[in-house]
């Protein structure tokens, strides 16, 4: 049987790629095959948003069954995009006049070197299409969180955000979009190879089973957010390519009495908007966990199953005892996340097994969870440190308390020592300060680029500090403001 | 009549911007049988390159040529003072990452895969990587300079106050979001076309023309616009211009090099690093009475334009502030590290923060307000006593600063809010605000005078449409808009008539760098003089046709009147050809003025002055070092704005480009280990540039209402480098607060990362 080819819509209609390597990206493919130049490569790493475009999905939630998400076209891989609908910014002006994100951005003098311009103009139209009504600051804020500009200091960004909703309404209409979306995802699951790679996109759990068992060499790829720059930093050949984001089973979000059930197919932005409705204390990190364009690309298996020391979602379930779920064949086998991960980069995962869910136990009335992330920059940076603290007090003493960590050791980790020093002890100053010391035996964190080892272990410790701060029953004072929540002084 | 000068008008490319069709380098179709080119890198910092093994690089798929320095016909140097800087390494390896060869391959891709796979093995040589080790080892790109003004030694004998003290101030990378490149042509008769993202063609021409052995008329170099530089393409796009212009020349072929985002980081230089370490003396009041400092700056491994922006820097010191014995001792200290360059403000930056650090040691020291303490240092003449000559011997003539501080401190409520950010951090052990107002003024002109000159082209055509060609490139600012704006104005045209050609050596010679802050100043002059010239026909054609006087015959609106006599301006423009009158004709500016003498540094190397100030507030967190700037307040003086949006949108720009510099932005080296000497911070995920929640919530911006009292064009200031030095606010805010946190002046370095924070509030071991 011939192999069907990558099949998407972009410029309005259906589109055929052939006979590309399944690695290209989606942006070589718009500017170096498709001669469509409006996207830009800045980073090359989904840094910096030069490169964004929107992605269209099937989503009966979404008006017009169609959801448009902002990505980084410069490292996803082409073959992501069958069954998808692609818009970059030359799909949105018509010739005499111009869309109304971009009418704004003139008018709000948004723009300087321009390089950066159709990225932002990009996140901005996901963002319109996607609410109702304007935006608040805070809100353009997160929308553009995966953009960099170097010009303009941002203001007349935010503004033109907006602006865009004085002008008259222009949403399009997703209605021919979703028959067609509906049509491809009623052709066979892509399996396509060029350039002696094989791309399997399986459409059930059934099938990605036995691809895994069957290709237990094949690499798994979900959001592409870090695989992505193995291909563009590292000029890596991932061999044949197992893509998980076709499987509608693992997006899935169940709840039970005890958990709620992730799907690892399911988005970081998808996993977070219902760890915040358990928990709004989960709102920090998931504010400052890269950026919204990484967010709707990447997803919560994925940063589980990559097992990266400096992973941000770790620490939390960790702290919260969460299981991860793995499945190989028919074989379905829970384990806690913490006994996960073994060594540096190194996972429980065994050959031709796949990471299925995350099990996150619910909210407890009787327990504290606080997760904080620490880096040089508020928005889309790399930890310093990250950590996860569930912490249960009864009576005045810690019943149970777990403390992870990220950043301070090869995986995201317990804090055994000062956990023994808090736990079946009062709750109390100095039972903290004697856990604060018995951090420096739990870790022996690294100096790099971006924090030393000092400054890692000092923050790690001054964080349980603040666990204190915050639930201490007896200080009398309210809990320290967060930054973020700050206003200037009235004068 | 309406005029077209000081209205807002957008970015003339804006549309093109926002539809994503404003064609940057890259963008640009390529020809039949284009190359694409790749540096290899050493790894390693320093050392003699024993072996270089290519083999694997010339049989790596796709690859078409590999070239060493052997291949370079003419001169291996892309430096734009001395000629110590290699276009690609001979033998010695002089910082990690330095190119070595040059891959020529079908594809992007292909270049740079091969590029990877080169064998070299190197004898690896000590490397000085700080300033610290340069002073140590008296390792200079250039020799020691000072600048003396008065008897400081003797000052600070006499003075009631003294105070030691050193800082340490990081460098940055521009982070321009388009990467360096070039694109070359081959063309008949051993002549070259090159496509380049330079702030400076007619260096790129020069250099090119040099690296092959050919004259300048054989190379021409273009440039319609670039996605950012900053000074990081002035001298810095030589190697990559050249690159590709030998490529082509060995190949024949077109030759695209574009950089990744990690080549980039990794072999363009950055904004100098400096250290300084003085002592000052001053009065019971704060008053300066002689300061002795001295500012060592990380030059990297080649002089590039280090002289120049080290002179700067020295001619900065003073900031708004009269020194009247102050000698400064600079060293410029060569490093194994990539080769610092220009970068916005080209010194001055680096000056001024040391001046504004030791006022705010003085008014800690004193326990003053420190706000109080910069204003009683002020250039001026308040007690009759005067106070207005530089170190550098020029006299400040135009000086606003009192005025504009006084204006701004009273539209920030500086000393309410000072009183309530005292009362907060009185009742808050964890968050902690700090607010500070900083001014600044900063010299506009090349310290160079040769630099101060520009030209220009002014065609009208037939129809009555208007090209103007310049020297002067765009990379954002606006220049294109405001020479625009001039023109259209000279000619009293909507300024849809005008357009500006992509600047290009083959059409307007000799060019300087668009730097310095002088790209409208030099060539807005320029471009009037040239529209004046063909004006003046013009209207000598007109009041002869309708028998006026010529001074009654006005532009405007499309129109050339004379009382109520009107004619379309395209009609009369039709006539003139008609009559063979030149319709075309070059401008020609050279800033008056000023002289240099760069033997003694003195002189009056700057036209004018312009200047600004800023008041921030911010918070920081004691338990991780994190801050975040709540408010600011900024009021700055462009003169009369050719264009206000565009003025505003450089003012805020700088200043958040200042800020990202001061907290965010950390350059970090290997300091030792086999990757000794690796910049791991060559990437948007290692380098942290302000992102947009980090634009202050309250972000109140303002133009000084003034006038420059020099001739400039349309009584207009520069601006594109005077606001990054705004940001100062942010980091003596952020000393505020931590200074509150420690219950004293505390030692904070820059950037003020949350790491630096913590450390300088005791919060580390």
């Amino acid at each position: 049987m011939p192999q069907r080819p990558i099949q998407f819509w972009f410029r309005g209609r259906l589109t055929e790629v052939r006979d590309v390597s399944p690695q290209r990206t989606v942006l070589q493919w718009l500017r170096e095959d498709a001669h469509a130049t409006g996207s830009k490569e800045g980073c090359g790493e989904g840094d910096c948003g030069a490169c964004t475009v929107v992605i269209g999905s099937r989503d009966d939630t979404a008006r017009g069954g169609v959801r448009l998400d902002a990505v980084n076209s410069c490292i996803q891989l082409l073959p992501t995009l069958d069954g998808k609908a692609l818009f970059t910014v030359e799909d949105l002006a018509q010739p005499e006049h111009l869309h109304p994100v971009q009418q704004a951005m003139v008018e709000t003098h948004a723009s300087q070197c321009g390089f950066c311009t159709p990225g932002f103009v990009m996140s901005l139209w996901a963002d319109y299409e996607m609410r109702d009504a304007a935006p608040s600051r805070e809100e353009v804020k997160t929308c553009l969180s995966g953009n960099l500009c170097r010009c303009t200091g941002y203001r007349p960004i935010i503004d033109a955000a907006q602006r865009a909703w004085q002008q008259p309404a222009c949403k399009m209409d997703r209605t021919p979009l979703r028959a067609t979306l509906d049509t491809l995802a009623a052709m066979p699951a892509l399996d396509y190879t060029s350039h002696g790679q094989r791309f399997i996109a399986p459409r059930s759990l059934a099938a990605l089973a036995q691809h895994c068992e069957t290709m237990p060499q094949a690499r798994l790829l979900a959001g592409s957010t870090d695989i992505g720059l193995w291909v563009t930093k590292q000029l890596r050949q991932l061999g044949d390519i197992l893509y998980l984001g076709a499987v509608d089973e693992l997006k899935t979000i169940t709840h039970t009495e005890a958990y709620i059930e992730i799907g690892a197919g399911a988005s970081l932005s998808a996993a977070f908007a219902v760890l915040v409705q358990e928990d709004p204390h989960w709102q920090e990190l998931a504010e400052r966990f890269a950026s919204l364009p990484v967010r709707n690309a990447g997803t919560l298996g994925g940063n589980v199953a990559n097992g990266s020391p400096i992973g941000d979602s770790m620490p939390a379930l960790i702290a919260l005892d969460s299981q991860i779920v793995l499945q190989k064949g028919a074989r379905v086998r829970s384990l806690a996340l913490e006994d996960f991960y073994l060594a540096y980069q190194k996972t429980a995962l065994e050959a031709g097994e796949f990471v299925r869910a995350v099990r996150v136990p619910r909210h407890r009335e009787d327990a504290a969870f606080r997760t904080w992330k620490v880096s040089k920059r508020a928005e889309q940076d790399i930890s310093a440190v990250c950590a996860g603290f569930s912490l249960h007090i009864e009576d005045g003493m810690v019943r149970e308390v777990r403390l992870a960590f990220g950043g301070m050791a090869a995986t995201p980790k317990r804090a055994a020592q000062a956990e023994a020093a808090l736990r079946g002890q009062p709750f109390s100053e100095i039972t903290v300060r004697a856990a604060m010391a018995a951090l420096a035996q739990d870790f022996q964190p690294l100096d790099d680029m971006r924090a030393s080892a000092a400054y890692r272990l000092q923050v790690a410790q001054n964080l349980v500090w603040r666990l204190w701060l915050e639930c201490s029953p007896d200080t009398g004072q309210p809990a320290p403001a967060r930054l973020q929540d700050l206003q200037a002084v009235q004068s | 009549m309406s005029s077209v000068v000081g209205k807002a008008h957008p970015h003339e490319s804006a549309s093109l911007h926002v539809r994503g069709s404003a064609t940057y380098i890259d963008d640009l179709r390529e020809q039949h049988g284009t190359l694409h080119a790749a540096f290899g890198l050493s790894t390693c910092a320093h050392g003699r390159v024993r072996t270089l093994d290519l083999d694997a690089v010339s049989r790596s798929p796709g690859v078409v040529a590999v070239l060493t320095a052997r291949d370079i016909p003419g001169v291996n140097d892309c430096g734009p003072i001395l000629h110590d800087d290699p276009i690609l390494a001979d033998g010695l390896v002089q910082f990690y990452g330095q190119p070595i060869f040059l891959v020529l391959a079908e594809s992007h891709d292909a270049a740079r895969r091969a590029a990877r796979l080169a064998k070299v093995d190197y004898e690896v040589l000590p490397a000085i990587l700080d300033t610290a080790a340069a002073i140590a080892a008296e390792s200079w790109v250039l020799p020691p300079v000072s600048m003396e003004h008065g008897d400081a030694a003797a000052a600070l004998v006499a003075s009631p106050h003294r105070l030691k003290g050193a800082a340490r101030l990081g460098g940055q990378e521009h982070f321009y979001l388009e990467g360096q490149i070039a694109y070359a042509l081959p063309r008949e008769q051993e002549c070259i076309h090159v496509h380049s993202s330079t702030q400076h063609p007619t260096e790129m021409q020069h250099t090119i023309a040099k690296t092959l052995g050919w004259h300048s008329h054989q190379v021409s170099v273009e440039c319609r616009r670039m996605g950012g530089a900053f000074g990081g393409k002035e001298s810095q796009s030589a190697q990559i211009a050249c690159a590709a212009a030998l490529g082509t020349w060995k190949t024949g072929r077109p030759v695209k090099l574009r950089l990744d985002r990690d080549d980039d980081m990794t072999l363009t230089g950055k904004r100098h690093d400096f250290n300084a370490q003085w002592e000052v003396g001053f009065d019971t009041e704060g008053r300066i009475l002689g300061l002795r400092i001295m500012l060592a700056s990380r030059c990297g491994f080649s002089a590039d334009l280090s002289g120049p922006v080290n002179d700067r820097a020295l001619c900065h010191i003073d900031n708004c502030y009269y020194l009247d014995a102050v000698s400064v001792r600079s060293l410029r200290c060569k490093t194994h590290t990539v080769s610092n360059t220009a970068f916005r403000g080209f010194g001055g930056p680096q000056g001024m923060f040391f001046i504004e650090y030791i006022l705010d040691d003085i008014a800690r020291h004193l326990g003053l307000d420190p706000l109080s303490v910069r204003q009683l240092n002020l250039y001026g003449d308040p007690a009759g006593e005067v106070r207005n000559t530089t170190p550098y011997g020029m006299k400040v003539e135009d000086n606003i600063a009192p005025a504009l501080i006084a204006e701004l401190a009273a539209s920030s409520d500086y000393t309410a809010r000072r009183a309530a950010i005292d009362a907060f951090n009185a009742s808050s052990p964890v968050i902690k605000r700090g607010l500070a107002l900083t001014p600044l003024k900063f010299g506009i002109s090349f310290n160079a005078t040769l630099y101060n000159q520009a030209a220009a082209l002014v065609h009208v055509y037939a129809d009555g449409t208007v090209l103007v060609s310049q020297g002067g490139t765009e990379m954002g600012q606006g220049l294109y808009t405001k020479i625009r704006q001039i023109v259209a104005h000279e000619l009293g045209l909507s300024i849809g008539q005008v357009r500006l050609t992509a600047t290009d050596t083959s059409r307007v010679p000799n060019t300087s760098a668009t730097a310095a802050s002088s790209g409208a100043d030099l060539n807005g002059k320029a471009a009037q003089d040239a529209a004046r010239k063909v004006k003046q026909r013009l209207v000598a054609l007109f009041a002869e046709k309708h028998g006026v006087a010529p001074e009654s015959v006005v532009f405007g609106d499309d129109y050339v009147c004379s009382g109520e006599i009107r004619q379309r301006f395209a009609e009369l423009v039709g006539a003139a050809y008609a009559a063979r009158i030149q319709l075309w004709d070059s401008g020609f500016y050279a800033t008056p003025k000023i002289h240099w003498n760069k033997d003694t540094l003195q002189g009056r190397p700057f036209f004018y002055f312009s200047y600004g100030a800023a008041c921030a507030e911010v918070a920081i967190d004691t338990l991780t070092g994190e801050s975040r700037v709540l408010r600011v307040d900024i009021l700055h003086d462009v003169g009369k704005s050719l264009n206000p949006a565009i003025d505003i949108g450089q003012i805020e720009g700088g200043f958040i480009q200042g800020m990202g510099w001061l907290t965010t932005e950390e350059l970090w080296f290997r300091p030792d280990g086999p990757q000794q000497g690796r910049n791991m911070t060559h990437a948007p995920s290692t380098y942290k540039i302000p992102s947009a929640g980090d634009c202050p919530p309250v972000l109140n911006v303002r133009l000084f209402d003034n006038a420059n009292v020099e001739d400039t064009i349309h009584k207009s200031k520069a601006v594109g480098e005077p606001p990054l030095m705004l940001a100062f606010s942010v980091f003596f805010a952020l000393r505020d607060a931590a200074s509150a946190a420690a219950g004293r002046a505390v030692p904070l370095q820059a950037p003020a990362t949350a790491e630096a924070i913590l450390r300088a509030i005791g919060g580390l071991p």
